[in-house]
Order: structure tokens, then sequence, then C-alpha cells
């Protein structure tokens, strides 16, 4: 797993590149951490365009971070989530706490 | 129905082997000429019955997991099976969000992507120990995939 971000315009950006699942779970995590906790952006947006592959642990590396950056005001939202990684996420009602943007 | 052909791989219980699990049943069912979409749900439904034995199976961290893939002329079926400890309460396993590691943000949806991503899926504690999870999967033929471009 890669992970890219930048800062722009007050939003944070950070992009997911590689394939999420339990062993690359623990690493996201922390690494998405670190950036979410140093950021003075009140928006996330997290870009799935370049994730290869991702299943259910996926889902609750996603839901750890909301729960995290709740309590501090920030919200975070998805942004080009394949076919599949969109399938997963109707199904877990991801989209409930974490909206999809354009 | 009619077996064309069937694979087995054994490998150590460990989150590193999750993506060559997922990779080599995909690269096995390719024969049956799945669309992506059924490939991306057969990968998807591998990788969470594998994540189950390795994070619940074997509290000591050692290991084994067994997948057999065997096809049919239209469907496919798929085995995973490890010697671990076995799931105490299957009905509740098999619930939405149940999990038994809730600090551990772990969702509890992995049966729930098993179970909507392919055509059947049965869990079974097994008398000698460990699980077994069966999942199925309907292909669909040929030629309805076929598309005239332009």
């Amino acid at each position: 797993m890669e992970i890219k971000y930048r800062n722009y315009n007050n939003v944070l950006y950070v992009m997911l590149i590689g394939e999420l699942d339990e062993h690359t779970a623990k690493y996201t995590s922390k690494t998405l951490d670190d950036l979410f906790l140093s950021t003075i952006s009140k928006q996330i947006i997290i870009d799935l365009s370049e994730m290869k592959f991702m299943d259910s642990t996926g889902i609750g590396v996603l839901i750890g971070r909301y729960k995290k950056m709740k309590d501090r005001g920030i919200s975070i939202f998805i942004s080009n989530p394949s076919y599949h990684a969109e399938k997963i996420f109707k199904l877990t009602g991801l989209y409930d706490i974490m909206p999809k943007i354009s | 129905m009619k077996e064309i052909n069937k694979m087995e791989i054994k490998f150590k219980a460990k989150s590193e082997n999750e993506s060559f699990a997922r990779a080599s049943v995909a690269g096995f069912c390719l024969q049956l000429n799945p669309t992506i979409d059924e490939i991306t749900d057969i990968k998807t439904a591998v990788s969470e019955a594998v994540t189950n034995s390795v994070v619940h199976a074997y509290p000591n961290g050692n290991g084994e997991i067994i997948i057999t893939v065997t096809l049919y002329s239209s469907s496919l079926k798929i085995e995973i099976r490890d010697f671990g400890v076995g799931i105490k309460d299957l009905e509740k396993a098999r619930q939405p969000f149940y999990t038994t590691r809730p600090d551990d943000e772990r969702s509890g949806m992995g049966f729930t992507v098993m179970e909507s991503f392919m055509d059947s899926l049965d869990v079974e504690n097994m008398g000698s120990g460990g699980v077994k999870v069966t999942l199925t999967k309907n292909i669909q033929e040929n030629k309805e995939k076929i598309k005239k471009l332009g």
C-alpha cells in the first residue's frame, strides 16, 4: 500500500494506491492516523481511483478513521471508488458516514 | 454436474499469503472465462474467508490453510479449510456486523460479503477440528459475453 497526499484549499486529499486487506490494514490505519491528526483541514477526501483491491477489512479501516475524526469535527469523503469498492460500501452502509463526492 | 478441473493449494495462515491465495484462485478460475466482475467477486470472497482463518483460527499464530477449487462447465466451488479453534456460534458469526473483536476495528461483514458476492455460502465446524467454508458461483456462458463494439 502506498499513500500519497496533498493539502489544497483547506482540504486534505489522500490517495490510497494498492491493495487494502488484512496484511496492509495496520500500516494503512497508522499512516492515515498520523496524516489526519496532523492536519488543520476540516475536510478529508480519500481518493480510491488507484486502489486495486479491497475487502471488508478495508471497511474496518475506514470506519476506524471515521470514529477517530468525528470527535475532532473533521468530515471524511470518498472519491472515485471502483465498481467493486462501491459494491462493498453499499452493502455495509459506509456512505452513510463517509459520503461519496465526485 | 461434470467436474472439468480441480486444484489445491496449502499455505501458512499468515496475512502475507492473502494476496497470493486470492490471485491463485482467480488465476485458476480464468479457465471458465469469467467476467472481470465475476473474478473480483471471487477474489473478494476468498480474501474474506482466508482473513477469517488468519485472524481467528490460530491464536498461537501457527497453522495452515488449504484451498480447493473445483471447476464445472458453468460454475465453480471453492473450499477454504483451516484446522484451528473453530467458530463458537456459527449463526451469530454469519450475522452482519457481528465481530468477536470490536476493539480491533473489524467490520464483522466478512460472511455477509461472501454471501452476497457468491451464489452460495456454507460454513461448517469440522469434527476433526477447524472450519470449512464452501463457496459456489455460477459463471455465465461465454457466448453471452460477446459484444459488438461501435
